[in-house]
């Protein structure tokens, strides 16, 4: 195998720079994630059953489709759902948002539901509110238990970023590419991208770690 | 204090509670017994609205607290429960346990709320506790710590629901001598229990429960001595 880094050394920079964007798009797209996860999962385990019924239909649209055409679909199709064009980045972390609230709603579900019954009988008896209730004894606990699966969402997330390239967008993936278009090189540059993909997932995975680590305070 | 009137609870076709009819005034101390599955757990989950009575009347001080415009939540801040297993918030340590109610619900600052949490944990014998996570603490503890949280709150009432019967034999004492201590306060208790001999000596009245239905209601005097329905008999006959 013979490998020619030295061609693409002056454009390392250029993929490198590509980092924020990915980031940026990761970042937002998690946030929006966990807080419409959290309210699309005190939705599914609603006594309202409209409620119930809204999320699990949520869930199955975004779970049931690629989430490339999610992207395409709100990028190219947003002037037509909300009147104006909006731009590449918008359209990635919204899409990768929404989608990922789906999957992040399923995980707290499950989370919420492991959590001992008797802990919410014990709020309610000391007439702690619903919200409350839910807030700082519930979620917690949830939280602790669905910590590894949580963390699997944020690096799926951080590596599916990675179709954002589809819309244009000047990601790492994206850079990579257009350094293998100018140089005729198309391996060396895009196994760069792949290092910097890893290497970002082992930071995650130590961040993850390190979370767990300080939750299990008090076992 | 508390007064219930034809109580009846029903899981679909399965009745637990048939028709309880009974009262407690303040500062009584109550026993629940029975058999397994004769109810008394439902009837005291009843009492602060954890189980939904399905027809009849609770009355707690002057609410009607099964009727629907009662605020539920105003009722049970003032009815404190022990469970059999403590129930504790695992990601609280203790004194943040004692004090995350009485400070959410009824408004103290953070320092009354841990001046009274402290004075409380040390009326229960744990005051060097304050800073330890509920899972360092063996099976007693838990049930003390347990107790001196629904204390936090300054209940009218504590209902305790089968507080011993999770606990290694070694540590039952404990905390029978901590709800011992509660009764010489005056406090009003309804306790579900199975220690006979803490039900005869601590008790004004043993509520007797078969089947769904209050069989006897007597002092423990009485009680112990002289059952007067056959199923009271042959349940004494078994446990004691």
């Amino acid at each position: 195998m013979n490998l020619d880094f030295e061609r693409i050394m002056p454009s390392l920079p250029y993929i490198l720079e590509g980092i924020p964007m990915t980031l940026k798009v990761v970042a937002v797209a998690a946030v929006i994630g966990i807080v419409l996860g959290i309210v699309l999962s005190l939705m599914k385990i609603s006594r309202m059953k409209p409620l119930k019924w809204i999320a699990d239909f949520y869930t199955s649209i975004f779970r049931g489709t690629p989430l490339v055409l999610q992207l395409m679909l709100i990028y190219f199709g947003s002037p037509q759902l909300f009147g104006v064009q909006i731009d590449a980045f918008e359209a990635a972390f919204l899409s990768f948002g929404l989608n990922s609230a789906a999957y992040i709603s399923e995980v707290i579900r499950g989370g919420i539901n492991a959590v001992d019954k008797g802990q919410r009988e014990a709020a309610l008896a000391l007439g702690v509110p619903y919200s409350s209730m839910m807030l700082s004894i519930i979620l917690p606990q949830a939280f602790k238990n669905i910590l590894p699966a949580l963390m699997n969402e944020f690096i799926t997330l951080t590596k599916e970023s990675a179709i954002v390239t589809t819309i244009g967008l000047a990601d790492i993936m994206r850079r990579s590419y257009i350094v293998g278009g100018e140089t005729y090189k198309f391996f060396e540059p895009i196994l760069f991208a792949g290092l910097i993909y890893y290497v970002m997932v082992m930071i995650l995975t130590v961040i993850g770690k390190l979370v767990e680590g300080r939750m299990k305070r008090s076992d | 204090m508390i007064k219930v009137d034809n109580l009846h609870k029903s899981y679909g076709k399965l009745d637990v509670l048939k028709g309880i009819n009974t009262s407690i005034k303040e500062g009584e101390v109550v026993a629940v017994i029975g058999p397994s599955g004769s109810g008394k757990s439902t009837f005291l989950r009843c009492l602060n609205l954890l189980e939904q009575p399905t027809s009849g009347r609770i009355w707690i001080k002057e609410t009607d607290i099964t009727d629907k415009k009662a605020n539920i939540m105003k009722v049970r801040e003032n009815v404190g429960m022990v469970f059999q297993h403590f129930h504790l918030f695992p990601h609280k340590t203790v004194l943040d346990n004692l004090t995350y109610a009485p400070m959410k619900v009824k408004g103290l600052s953070k320092q009354e709320a841990q001046k009274q949490g402290r004075e409380l944990l040390k009326k229960v014998g744990l005051a060097d506790k304050e800073k330890q996570y509920p899972n360092k603490l063996s099976g007693g503890q838990k049930q003390r710590v347990a107790i001196a949280r629904a204390l936090a709150m300054n209940p009218d009432v504590m209902l305790f629901d089968e507080p011993t019967s999770a606990l290694d034999p070694e540590m039952v004492k404990e905390v029978l001598a901590v709800m011992k201590d509660l009764v010489h306060t005056g406090m009003t208790m309804v306790i579900v229990t199975h220690e006979m001999g803490f039900a005869r000596e601590v008790a004004d009245r043993i509520l007797f429960l078969d089947g769904g239905n209050l069989v006897e209601d007597a002092p423990p005097s009485e009680f112990f001595s002289s059952p007067k329905s056959q199923r009271a008999q042959e349940f004494l006959e078994k446990v004691l």
